[in-house]
């Protein structure tokens, strides 16, 4: 380890990954790769693998949890013990009770739940390797999952961060830049609807730099959402060409 | 989750679009807050805050234990919230439920990234004796926002805590006679508000927050810097609202401030 303290971006501007400040991490996403599911989604983002899975919507269990009116969404995101440097206890830590909470809530503006009465929709995020931003990447892997579930939604949801590193507005932070930044904020989004449904804040920012850091992550939205659109199209469109 | 009737629900809908609220209230104004310092003799420090008719009563306890490991020249801060039965009819007995781990993660976030406390005064043996920190957050009367009222009297209770004096002489940690104040070095104050029917209202009460779409919590440290932010609820914001909202933010918590800070 060396214990000198490194520069997160460097006097050209570039961060220590290679990316320019406004740059995302290359990013992969497959559709529908889980056979077992009703539907699913894979992604890719630098370093960071996730999986996502939904079941429903179908019967509730327990059913005393059914909603006269619309359907549950339930949302689990876990980390797998061999994601981080260190090996994570499989059980859920604070930190992903919290964040199961958040991303539900991010997800659930999009869904038409009142078209499923008494049913649920159980979603979950398995993160296979962090690497900084899960919480966003968990985001924009389920909502495709859902999508690939045939579940009725307002728009897709997509999720990216912006922060302050060396003093300095950056898109898409990863681990380092996550853990030796000066400021983080997570934000989700339905670009259809300028619809900001996860917003997270830690670090300091004033007013002005806050205000920079949501444009610039609806920025990187904007970009993953075009990532989130051809990978849906990437199944079905194949799909077609197969039946004809 | 509500169970508010589907008649009061409408009304407050109502009353929000014609901006006006269900209690009277302004839509930006506060509801009274009271404190009270040093209520509990066996705590470092304590609490107990009113903000209407919610309370919470906030424990300070100061334990020596182990630093983690990626900061060994830390002490260690740890928030954790009871949401008590006999503080609503719609709570239960059993360990915090997601609810209340999102109130302790949103107090603590609002703490710990101010750097309110000066944790690196907390350290008696760099890696192996630090001081450890437990604020535990006692909720006993819910009337909408917890998030608000809890962050007030955590900050309260640590501004009166009392710690005893440590000191290493060749190894041993050795018990000083007297005692020192907590090493603060900034106030977080969190303020929350609700969107209800398109409009947005400060401090949402019971009634509100059962039929709010969302919920955007902003942490304001004392330079008027932003700490932490926190959404909630099942609904959205569009960015205008937000910045609204941190402008708001920013002039109400230097009010509440000079409430917890002059005592």
């Amino acid at each position: 380890m060396p214990k000198k303290e490194e520069k997160l971006i460097n006097k050209d501007g570039i961060r220590s990954d290679g990316r320019k400040s406004n740059e995302l991490r290359p990013t992969k996403i497959i559709v529908g790769n889980l056979p077992n599911a009703d539907g699913s989604a894979y992604i890719e983002q630098g370093k960071n693998k996730i999986l996502a899975g939904v079941y429903g919507p179908h019967e509730v269990h327990p059913k005393h949890l059914a909603l006269p009116d619309r359907s549950l969404l339930r949302c689990r995101y876990h980390m797998a013990p061999f994601s981080v440097d260190e090996r994570k206890s499989p059980a859920p830590s604070r930190r992903e009770h919290e964040l199961s909470k958040i991303i539900r809530q991010a997800l659930e503006p999009a869904i038409f739940l009142k078209y499923y009465p008494r049913t649920s929709i159980d979603l979950f995020i398995e993160v296979l390797q962090a690497h900084g931003g899960t919480r966003c990447a968990g985001i924009t892997v389920a909502s495709l999952a859902l999508a690939d579930a045939g579940i009725p939604m307002r728009d897709l949801t997509v999720a990216c961060a912006a922060g302050k590193i060396d003093g300095q507005l950056v898109l898409d932070l990863n681990d380092i830049e996550d853990k030796k930044g000066e400021a983080d904020v997570p934000l989700a989004y339905m670009p259809n609807l300028n619809a900001v449904t996860l917003l997270q804040m830690d670090g300091q920012l004033t007013l002005g730099e806050f205000e920079d850091a949501v444009r610039l992550s609806l920025e990187g939205c904007k970009k993953l959402y075009n990532i989130q659109k051809e990978a849906l199209r990437a199944k079905y469109v194949s799909k077609m060409e197969d039946e004809e | 989750m509500s169970n508010v009737a589907k008649v009061k629900q409408k009304q407050i809908a109502q009353l929000m679009s014609k901006g006006k609220r269900f209690d009277g209230r302004e839509l930006y104004e506060y509801r009274e807050v009271t404190i009270e310092m040093g209520t509990i003799e066996k705590a470092e420090g304590s609490a107990r805050v009113r903000l209407g008719k919610t309370e919470v009563l906030v424990g300070v306890k100061i334990d020596i234990g182990e630093p983690f490991a990626d900061t060994p020249n830390d002490g260690v801060l740890t928030v954790n919230v009871e949401l008590v039965p006999l503080a609503s009819p719609t709570y239960e007995p059993g360990p915090p439920n997601e609810n209340a781990i999102e109130l302790a993660r949103v107090v603590d976030r609002g703490i710990r990234e101010s750097k309110a406390i000066n944790l690196e005064k907390l350290c008696l043996e760099p890696g192996k004796k630090v001081l450890i920190v437990f604020i535990d957050i006692y909720v006993l009367n819910y009337d909408g926002n917890l998030i608000d009222a809890s962050a007030i009297a955590a900050l309260a209770a640590l501004l009166n805590t009392k710690m005893a004096k440590y000191e290493v002489e060749e190894g041993k940690i050795l018990l000083k006679p007297g005692y020192l104040p907590l090493p603060m070095l900034n106030y977080p104050i969190a303020v929350t508000f609700a969107k209800i029917n398109g409009k947005l209202a400060i401090d949402p009460g019971l009634e509100e927050e059962q039929v709010m779409d969302s919920r955007l919590t902003i942490t304001i440290e004392k330079d008027n810097k932003i700490c932490a932010i926190q959404k909630g609820g099942s609904g959205y914001f569009t960015i205008e609202q937000i910045l609204e909202v941190a402008k708001v933010a920013q002039e109400k918590a230097s009010e509440v401030r000079k409430l917890v800070v002059k005592k």
